[in-house]
């Protein structure tokens, strides 16, 4: 990255930049979007939007949220927040039920919740006293396991729920067992799973009835989707989603441009919706189980608006790929946050992967319609120009958290220089 | 020699990099990004580079050696010499995180190798920030010994999380090292010792080894004699305190 474009950005970090996010009810009971510190929840299932009482201490979200998820059983939802407060709510009464101070990212599966701080430290909770309208308790977190000072930039569990992938900055993702008492520590590692050449940023497994274990795909600023099998940490296969999405407006000096921001399952099929920075749609790849191959299926372009995904989500039952792009905390910028919610849909009608039909719904398609779009996004219908600042931001705000600065050899004397530890010749 | 005679760094006599070229500072900071190249994973590491006697470049026979001790924080490469023929038939390799010592016990090796041939030729060194990296060099259960020896005690309690010994970090030690495979350290520090021992004990995959043991290995000997810190530590009358454990099956 240009060093000027650094110091310019650098000066812009004092509020970063929030992407917007979204996650769906297992069920689509119901589906929840995060922008900045604001959640928003709709309800599929009443057809209302809900408003969050919050009787917990710290009361909502003082900063931004940077994790958003559904647990596997539809029954709770969790919110991480750059204000290192994590809220567990009930998904069905939507009470905040605890409250406890970690930070940023996620992870979930039945009696657990799993998030890591700032310090590439995994902490671990344990929801089992906690039933859906218990009144606020304070859990305590222990540590799990560590990527010693990185980021963490995603957490998922294994489809058998036996090990947590932990995803860094530093190109590495972690397979560790998870054990029966996870309070004391996950301690054995299963594998490493190294082969990316920038920082991971997502994770997620493609899995079908005759192969339950499944495969983890991760994606990365490098460009590149990868297929992995967890038990050995060997990489499958590698797809470069970034040129085949037959990208070709890229800017050479902008680092970043085709960073795979997000990817997604869909549910009880091989495919995998994958978002990229600078692409419009999203790219739809398909896994095949026994070559243990990953190719591009379809490029699916959102038409006619500005709609570059930066979260994505789908829900078990419904075959449907939700996406929302926006931010919070825009500088410079007339509106502070926007957001916008699009789905796709048809993945379930098709027999073969070879003839996917992917089609981008209209508004008034999407469940819950016009009235959920409204809750969601703040507004029914956003003004164009909103998003193409939204899609720079969210780039420049991902550059600077994940991606290693590179200095000139004068710019790093020029830091050093204000060492004071220095022996002073005699 | 007409290099040794233009270089001062090398020294006339014994043809061994000269240390007072190489100085640098006690402690280094784990925590910046330097620049260095890391392997993209541990089949990524470049033998021919390190070993040029057992992987011969453009030679086809395959050998299926692989580094089995590993220093970490090898300072100016004392315990890498004194293992070297005490295990002429095993690869090691030095990790050590600053850049002008790493250049010296690459020169250090590189003139014994001259001096004595044959001998000298299972050693290597590679500057890394080994608290990052180990799982980019190292297959799982790869090693057979880890050495960690006078590493830096961070004394105030908010840097604790740098230590190279702790709780977190031991998960990937106990990755790298074959069950069986045993982790030594060693330090001046009180402190420090206790707490690396106690990380130790607390942790499920690694277990104290006996007494006779200990006396059995000719290791241990070498972790208070082996290194200039060790030697500098036995002048000064300094008391030292091991902690030497093997890597088991955890129990639960």
């Amino acid at each position: 990255m240009e060093e000027k474009q650094i110091e310019e950005k650098e000066t812009n970090r004092n509020v970063e930049v929030a992407p917007a996010l979204i996650a769906v009810h297992p069920n689509q009971n119901s589906v929840a979007v995060a922008i900045g510190s604001d959640l928003r929840v709709y309800d599929l299932l009443g057809d209302c939007a809900v408003s969050l009482p919050d009787d917990s201490s710290p009361p909502f979200h003082k900063d931004s949220i940077r994790a958003i998820r559904y647990g596997a059983n539809g029954k709770l939802f969790v919110s991480a927040g750059d204000d290192k407060v994590v809220k567990i709510w009930s998904a069905e009464s939507w009470k905040c039920i605890s409250a406890v101070v970690g930070a940023v990212v996620i992870s979930k599966e039945g009696q657990h919740v799993c998030f890591a701080d700032k310090f590439g430290v995994v902490w671990v909770v344990d929801l089992r006293d906690i039933n859906g309208n218990q009144a606020v308790v304070d859990k305590k977190a222990a540590p799990l396991l560590a990527h010693y000072c990185s980021i963490i930039t995603s957490l998922e569990f294994s489809p058998d729920g036996q090990f947590i992938i932990s995803a860094d900055r530093d190109f590495k993702i972690r397979v560790t067992v998870f054990p029966k008492g996870p309070l004391d520590g996950a301690h054995e590692i299963q594998s490493f799973c190294l082969g990316h050449t920038e920082f991971v940023s997502c994770l997620d497994f493609v899995c079908t009835v005759d192969y339950p274990q499944g495969y983890l795909v991760s994606g990365s600023g490098d460009s590149t989707v990868r297929l992995w099998d967890i038990i050995s940490g060997s990489l499958l296969d590698t797809c470069e989603v970034g040129a085949k999405a037959g990208h070709l407006e890229f800017d050479g000096s902008d680092e970043g441009y085709s960073t795979v921001t997000d990817l997604c399952t869909i549910p009880n099929s091989t495919l995998v919706a994958v978002a990229i920075q600078s692409l419009q749609g999203i790219v739809l790849l398909n896994c095949d189980i026994s070559a243990q191959t990953l190719s591009v299926a379809k490029v699916v372009s959102i038409k006619g608006e500005n709609f570059v995904p930066t979260n994505l989500g789908s829900s078990s039952s419904s075959g449907l790929l939700w996406m929302v792009t926006g931010a919070a905390n825009l500088p410079r910028f007339d509106h502070p946050s926007a957001s916008r919610v699009k789905v796709i849909s048809g993945f379930k009608k098709s027999s073969s992967p070879e003839a996917v039909e992917a089609n981008v719904l209209e508004d008034d398609d999407i469940p819950g319609g016009v009235k959920m779009l409204e809750k969601l996004q703040g507004s029914a219908s956003v003004e164009e120009k909103v998003f193409v600042t939204v899609a720079e931001a969210v780039k420049t705000a991902m550059c600077n958290l994940l991606i290693k600065k590179q200095y000139s050899v004068e710019k790093r004397e020029f830091r050093k220089s204000t060492r004071n530890d220095k022996k002073i010749k005699q | 020699m007409l290099e040794q005679e233009t270089n001062p760094t090398i020294s006339k006599s014994t043809g061994l990099p000269r240390k007072r070229f190489y100085r640098a500072r006690a402690h280094s900071n784990p925590l910046s990004d330097s620049h260095f190249p890391v392997p993209i994973s541990p089949s990524h590491v470049d033998y021919s580079l390190h070993y040029p006697h057992f992987f011969p470049p453009a030679d086809q026979v395959n050998c299926s050696k692989k580094i089995q001790f590993a220093d970490i924080g090898c300072g100016f490469g004392g315990l890498l010499i004194s293992l070297s023929t005490l295990f002429p038939e095993v690869l090691m390799i030095g990790m050590e995180l600053r850049d002008k010592v790493t250049e010296y016990v690459k020169e250090r090796i590189l003139a014994l190798r001259v001096s004595n041939p044959g001998q000298y030729q299972n050693i290597s060194v590679v500057r890394t920030n080994s608290m990052k990296y180990i799982p980019n060099y190292f297959e799982n259960g790869q090693l057979t010994k880890m050495f960690f020896l006078f590493p830096d005690p961070h004394f105030k309690e908010k840097n604790h999380r740098r230590r190279v010994i702790s709780p977190h970090l031991l998960d990937e030690y106990a990755y790298v090292l074959g069950v069986g495979g045993i982790i030594y350290t060693i330090t001046d520090v009180e402190e420090l010792g206790e707490w690396m021992r106690s990380c130790l004990e607390n942790h499920p995959m690694f277990e104290a080894l006996t007494k006779e043991e200990l006396e059995a290995d000719p290791v241990v000997k070498l972790l208070s004699s082996a290194t200039e810190e060790g030697q500098k530590v036995a002048r000064n009358g300094g008391q030292t305190f091991q902690a030497v454990f093997r890597r088991i099956v955890p129990t639960s």
